[in-house]
C-alpha cells in the first residue's frame, strides 16, 4: 500500500500527533488528557507511519524496542511510586515539589505523579506498538 | 434517557452474548469487543448521567462549583478501557496462533489437551 | 538399592552428614542439661505468631516432652549417624538430609508446642517430610505408593484434627493446651465432648495407625532403613500417642475414651502380633511389631490409671530403645548380606559378632527377659492390668498376654534365628558392619540393659515426670528390677512358655497364617486401592460430565447459571420498586440516533457473515458507545474510547482477514437455544440498569475525590487525578497487564512464518 500523498502527510501528520500527545500527557492533570491518552495518540501515529511506509521503517524511525520501552514505562511507574518511601511515606502518595515558587506564584510543578503519568505514557505506547509490529511482521 | 440506555445496553449485551455462543473463535471475540463496550456503559451509567459538565475543576477555584459529572466511574472506565484493548490483542495474537498450529477456528475442534472421549 | 557402604564414603557424609549429626547432638544434650530442672517443675514460656488467630509459639517441656524430646534427639542423632555411612554415597544424599531434619524439626515443634493450632501446623510438617521420606526412592513405583498412602491416610487424619482442635479451642476458649487442661471437666461435660474426642481420635488413629487405619504403616517400609528405624521408634507413629497422652488430662477419664481405647488398643496389639509372625522378610516383622507396641500404648493410655499410664511411659521409651536398635540392625544386616529373608539368615553370630551383641540386647528387651528393660515394662504392664476392675482387667491382660508371647515369638525370628545355627547361603558373604552403623544400635542396646539394671534411673527422671504430665500429680512409681514373687512375675513366666512353644512352631504357624490370609477376604491394603480408584472414577464421571472440552457449552452453562442467580434473586427480592420513575421523556434527537447507532451495529456484527462488515459494524458501536461518553461528560473517556476503538479496527482487520469467517454452523434449534440465553441475558441486566439507576445514590466517595483533588493532589482533572494519585496503584497494575499481553502476543507470534510455512483453508 504505497501512496506518495499519504506518505509524504504521513511524515508531517506523524509529527504533529507526536507533539500533541506529549502535549495531552503533560495537561492531563488539569485537562482532559494524561498518559493514557497521550500514549494512544502516539501509538497512533507511528501506526498510521507503519501503514503508509513499512513496519521496518517505523521501527527503524522509533528507534528503540517498544518493548523496551513499555517495560521501561512499567520500571518509571514503579520508581516513581517508590519514591514516596524517600519520605517515609506509603507507596505510590504523590510527592511535590514547586520549583522557583514565591508569593502568588505556583512555581513549576514537578511530582512523581507527572513521572507516574509518563510511566502510564512509555507503558501503553509501548505496549500497543510491541503487538501492532508483532503482528504487521509476523503475519 | 436512563431508561433507554439500560435497554440498548440489554439489546448489546444480548448480541455480545449471542456471539460468544458461537463456536467460532472469531465471532466469540467479536461477543467479547461487543461486551466489553456494554459492560463499560454499565459501570458508566451505574454512577449516573450528567450532562454538559465534565469533572473539572476551573481555574483558581479549589473545589467544582456546583454538581460535576462523577469522575470515580469515568477513571475506571477509562482504564477498562485499555485493558480491554490489551485482552482483545492477546486474544487475537492467541487465536491467529491457533489458526495456524491447528488450522481451525472452529472451538469445537480445538482438542489437543482435552481429547474427544471415546463415544461410550 | 544402590548403596553400597562397603565403598569407602565421604567421611561423615560430607558438610550435609556433619550437619545433621551435629544438630540432633547438641539438642539432646541440651535436653539432658534441663532434665533435672523439668523433672521438678515443667518450663512453660511462649510468645505470639499470629496474635489474630490466636496461635502462640509457645513451648510447654514438662517429663511427657522432654521424654520426646530426648527420644527424637537421642535416636536421631544414631539415626543421621548411620545414615551418614548407610547413605552418603547417596546422590541425593543431602535432600535426604534435609527431608530429616525438617521430619525432626517438625517433630520437635509437636512435642514442645503448648498451643494446639501450631501442634497442628507441626502435625503437618511432620506428614509432608515423612511423605518424602517414605518415598525417598522415588524411582520405585512401591515407594511412590506407599508414600502416598502414607500422606493420604494421615493427611486425612490430621484434617480431622484440625477441626477437633478448632472445636475444642471454642468451647475452651484458648488454645493453650496448658489453659486447656484447666478445664479438663467443663470439656468432658461438654455436648460436643464426643465429636471432640471422635475428631482427636481420628486424628490420632491415622497417625498411630491403630486398626482399620493400620495399613500404611508396613507398607511404610518402602522407606529406606534409617528412616524406618527413625519413623518407627521414636517419632512418626508416635506422635498419635503424644497427642492421646497430651490430651489425656482433658478428654480421658471417661467411659467412652477408656473403651474406644482399650478395644481399639487391644485389636490392633494383637492382631499386629499375628501378622508380624506371618511375614518372612525381617522389616515387615518389625514393621507390624510397631504396631503391636502403638497398640499397646494406646490401650495402656486408655486404661488411664496412674500405674497404666506409667506403664504406658515406661513401655514407650523400652520400644523406641529397643525398635530403633532393631531396625538398625536389620540394615546393616541387609547391606552385608544382601537378604531379609528370615528363612535364609542364619549363623551370622560368628562374621558378626557386634550386630549379634547389638541384636540380642534388642530382641531380648523386646522378647521382655530380663535383666532388660523390656522386661520391667512388662512386668508394670501386666501390674497396671491386674490393678483395673472386672471386664477390663480380663481384656487388658489377655491383650497384653497375646501380644507379649508372640512379641517373644517375633524377638526369636529377628534376632535368635539369623545370628545362631549353620551358616546360610546369602546373596553376600556375611561381613562386620562399620562403626557409624553399629554405633547406634550399640549404644541402644546397652541403654536397654543398663535400663533393666538400673531402673529407677529411668523412674525418676523420665517414666516419673512424664507420668504426672500424663496422669496429674501422683506420688511416682517406684520401678525396680524385681519385684517379688506376685501375679505380674507369674504372668510374664507363663508368657515366656507360651512364647517358648509358640517359637518352636512358629514355621508351621506361618504356613498356617499365609493360608488364611489368602482366604481372607478382608484386605485393607487392597481395599485401599479400591477405594483410590473409585476416587478417580467419581472425578472422570464428573470431569466428563461438567467439562466436556465444548467451548459453547461451558459459556451457555455460565451464561444460563447468570440469568438464575441475578434474575432469580430480582424477582424474589422484589428490587424493581425504583425503577418505575424512570421514562424516555426529554430525550434528545441526537441521544435517540447515537442509541440507535449501537443497536443497528450491535445487530449487524450479529447478523452479518461478511468479516469487512463486521469489523465495521463494531466501529459503529465502539464510536457509539464514544459519542454516549461525550454527551455524559466524559472527554477523558471519550477520547480513549475514540482512540482504541481505531487500534481495535486496525488490528483486527490485520489478523482477521487472515483467518476463515464462517457462517454458523449449529443447527436451527442450537441457535434458538443460543437466542433464549442471549436475551435473557440482556434482560437481566437491562432490569439489574434500571434497579441500579432508580434507587438512591451514595456519592460519599465521589464527593471525597471532588473535594481532594485540588488541595491534596493539586490536579484539576478529577479523572486524571483519580488515575495516577489516589488509585495510582490499580494503574501501576494495569500497565502491567498491558505491558505483559503486548509482550506475550509478541512471544506468539514470533516465528510463526517460519514454523508454519503452509497454510492450511478450511
Amino acid at each position: 500500500m504505497q501512496s506518495l500523498i499519504l506518505t509524504t502527510t504521513t511524515r508531517l501528520l506523524v509529527a504533529l500527533l507526536l507533539v500533541f500527545s506529549v502535549y495531552a500527557l503533560l495537561r492531563g492533570h488539569n485537562l482532559p488528557g494524561g498518559g493514557f491518552i497521550g500514549g494512544l495518540i502516539g501509538a497512533t501515529a507511528f501506526i498510521l507511519y507503519t501503514i503508509a511506509a513499512s513496519v521496518d521503517e517505523a521501527q527503524r524511525a522509533l528507534r528503540v524496542d517498544p518493548a523496551n520501552m513499555a517495560m521501561l514505562g512499567v520500571g518509571v511507574a514503579g520508581l516513581a511510586g517508590l519514591s514516596a518511601g524517600l519520605a517515609g511515606q506509603p507507596f505510590f502518595t504523590g510527592q511535590w515539589f514547586f520549583l522557583f515558587a514565591s508569593e502568588g506564584n505556583e512555581g513549576i510543578p514537578i511530582s512523581s505523579v507527572l513521572f507516574f503519568d509518563i510511566g502510564v505514557y512509555m507503558a501503553v505506547f509501548g505496549g500497543i506498538l510491541t503487538l501492532v509490529f508483532a503482528l504487521e511482521q509476523e503475519i | 434517557m436512563e431508561l433507554l440506555l439500560a435497554v440498548t445496553i440489554g439489546i448489546l449485551v444480548a448480541t455480545s452474548v449471542y456471539m460468544m455462543l458461537d463456536r467460532n473463535v472469531l465471532r466469540f471475540l467479536f461477543g467479547l469487543v461487543l461486551l466489553s463496550n456494554a459492560v463499560n456503559l454499565v459501570i458508566f451509567a451505574a454512577g449516573r448521567l450528567t450532562v454538559g459538565a465534565p469533572p473539572l475543576i476551573a481555574d483558581g477555584a479549589y473545589a467544582p462549583d456546583g454538581p460535576i459529572a462523577n469522575a470515580l466511574p469515568q477513571a475506571l472506565v477509562l482504564t477498562a478501557i485499555v485493558i480491554g484493548f490489551g485482552l482483545l490483542a492477546f486474544a487475537l495474537a492467541l487465536v491467529y496462533r491457533t489458526y495456524m498450529s491447528l488450522g481451525t477456528v472452529n472451538s469445537d475442534e480445538m482438542r489437543i489437551a482435552e481429547p474427544e472421549e471415546a463415544k461410550k | 538399592m544402590a548403596e553400597d557402604y562397603t565403598k569407602v564414603p565421604r567421611f561423615m557424609g560430607g558438610p550435609a552428614g556433619w550437619i545433621s549429626i551435629v544438630f540432633p547432638a547438641v539438642l539432646f544434650v541440651y535436653f539432658m542439661g534441663l532434665l533435672p530442672e523439668v523433672a521438678e517443675v515443667p518450663i512453660l514460656r511462649g510468645m505470639d505468631w499470629v496474635p489474630s488467630l490466636g496461635i502462640r509459639l509457645s513451648v510447654l517441656l514438662d517429663g511427657l516432652s522432654m521424654t520426646f524430646a530426648l527420644l527424637i534427639t537421642g535416636i536421631g542423632t544414631a539415626v543421621t549417624l548411620y545414615s551418614s555411612r548407610y547413605l552418603g554415597d547417596h546422590p541425593h544424599y543431602p535432600r535426604f538430609v534435609c527431608y530429616l531434619l525438617a521430619f525432626m524439626v517438625g517433630m520437635l515443634g509437636l512435642v514442645l508446642s503448648d498451643n494446639l493450632l501450631s501442634i497442628f501446623v507441626f502435625w503437618e510438617v511432620t506428614t509432608i517430610s515423612s511423605y518424602l521420606l517414605i518415598g525417598f526412592n522415588a524411582d520405585k513405583a512401591v515407594s511412590r505408593r506407599s508414600a502416598l498412602q502414607a500422606l493420604l491416610v494421615t493427611g486425612a487424619g490430621g484434617l480431622t484434627l484440625l477441626a477437633g482442635i478448632i472445636v475444642l479451642g471454642n468451647v475452651a476458649g484458648t488454645y493453650e493446651v496448658s489453659g486447656i487442661v484447666a478445664q479438663g471437666d467443663l470439656i468432658r461435660n461438654h455436648p460436643m465432648y464426643l465429636a471432640i474426642l471422635l475428631m482427636f481420635l481420628a486424628g490420632a488413629f491415622t497417625k498411630s495407625a491403630q486398626v482399620p487405619f493400620h495399613f500404611w504403616l508396613p507398607n511404610a517400609m518402602a522407606a529406606p532403613t534409617p528412616v524406618s528405624a527413625y519413623l518407627h521408634s521414636a517419632t512418626m507413629v508416635k506422635a498419635g500417642i503424644f497427642l492421646m497422652a497430651r490430651m489425656n488430662p482433658v478428654l480421658g477419664d471417661t467411659p467412652v475414651w477408656f473403651w474406644v481405647l482399650t478395644i481399639f488398643g487391644g485389636v490392633t496389639a494383637v492382631f499386629a502380633s499375628v501378622m508380624a509372625i506371618r511375614q518372612t522378610d525381617i522389616k515387615q516383622v518389625l514393621a507390624y511389631t510397631t504396631l503391636m507396641a502403638l497398640g499397646t500404648l494406646t490401650m495402656l493410655i486408655g486404661a488411664g490409671t496412674h500405674y497404666a499410664i506409667s506403664a504406658a511411659m515406661l513401655f514407650l521409651v523400652v520400644h523406641s530403645l529397643y525398635k530403633a536398635a532393631l531396625f538398625l540392625m536389620i540394615g546393616i544386616v541387609d547391606h552385608s548380606t544382601g537378604t531379609r529373608d528370615a528363612n535364609t539368615l542364619s549363623g551370622l553370630g560368628r562374621a558378626m559378632p557386634l550386630t549379634a551383641i547389638a541384636a540380642a540386647l534388642a530382641a531380648l528387651s523386646m522378647a521382655g527377659i530380663p535383666p532388660l528393660v523390656g522386661f520391667v515394662g512388662k512386668e508394670y504392664m501386666y501390674k497396671a492390668g491386674l490393678g483395673l476392675e472386672g471386664g477390663a482387667m480380663y481384656w487388658v491382660i489377655a491383650m497384653t498376654f497375646a501380644a507379649s508371647a508372640l512379641m517373644f515369638v517375633a524377638g526369636g525370628i529377628v534376632a535368635w534365628k539369623p545370628f545362631t545355627g549353620k551358616m546360610g547361603q546369602t546373596p553376600h558373604k556375611a561381613h562386620e558392619g562399620p562403626w557409624q552403623m553399629l554405633a547406634g544400635p550399640l549404644v541402644l542396646g546397652a541403654l536397654s540393659l543398663t535400663f533393666g539394671l538400673l531402673p529407677d534411673l529411668l523412674g525418676e527422671y523420665i517414666v516419673g515426670p512424664a507420668a504426672r504430665a500424663v496422669y496429674g500429680p501422683h506420688e511416682d512409681l517406684h520401678l525396680h528390677l524385681w519385684g517379688g514373687f506376685n501375679a505380674a512375675l507369674y504372668l510374664s513366666l507363663a508368657t515366656f512358655a507360651a512364647g517358648w512353644l509358640l517359637y518352636l512352631c512358629h514355621q508351621k504357624l506361618r504356613g498356617f497364617l499365609a493360608r488364611f490370609e489368602a482366604s481372607n477376604p478382608v484386605d485393607f491394603d487392597a481395599g485401599w486401592d479400591r477405594l483410590l480408584d473409585g476416587f478417580k472414577a467419581f472425578a472422570a464421571w464428573q470431569t466428563a460430565l461438567i467439562q466436556n472440552g465444548s467451548l459453547q457449552r461451558y459459556m451457555a452453562v455460565i451464561f444460563a447459571t447468570f440469568i438464575v442467580l441475578v434474575g432469580g434473586t430480582y424477582l424474589f427480592k422484589g428490587a424493581f420498586d425504583g425503577a418505575i420513575g424512570l421514562s424516555a421523556a426529554e430525550v434528545h434527537p441526537v441521544q435517540w440516533t447515537v442509541l440507535a447507532l449501537i443497536i443497528v451495529g450491535a445487530i449487524l456484527v450479529t447478523w452479518t457473515h461478511s468479516r469487512m462488515t463486521a469489523v465495521a459494524g463494531m466501529g459503529v458501536v465502539g464510536i457509539g458507545v464514544s459519542l454516549i461518553f461525550i454527551t455524559f461528560s466524559a472527554p477523558d473517556v471519550a477520547i480513549t474510547q475514540l482512540l482504541v476503538e481505531v487500534l481495535v479496527v486496525v488490528l483486527v482487520s490485520l489478523v482477521m482477514l487472515r483467518l476463515p469467517y464462517l457462517p454458523r454452523r449449529s443447527t436451527k434449534t442450537f441457535r434458538a437455544g443460543h437466542a433464549v440465553i442471549a436475551g435473557g441475558v440482556g434482560a437481566v441486566i437491562t432490569f439489574l440498569m434500571l434497579s441500579v439507576l432508580g434507587s438512591d445514590f451514595d456519592p460519599r466517595l465521589t464527593e471525597f475525590f471532588e473535594k481532594s483533588s485540588y488541595p491534596d493532589a493539586h490536579g484539576r482533572n478529577i479523572v486524571n487525578v483519580i488515575l495516577v494519585d489516589f488509585r495510582a496503584l490499580d494503574t501501576f497494575g494495569e500497565i502491567t497487564v498491558v505491558t505483559m499481553a503486548a509482550i506475550a502476543a509478541y512471544a506468539l507470534l514470533r516465528g510463526i512464518k517460519k514454523s508454519t510455512p503452509d497454510e492450511k483453508e478450511t
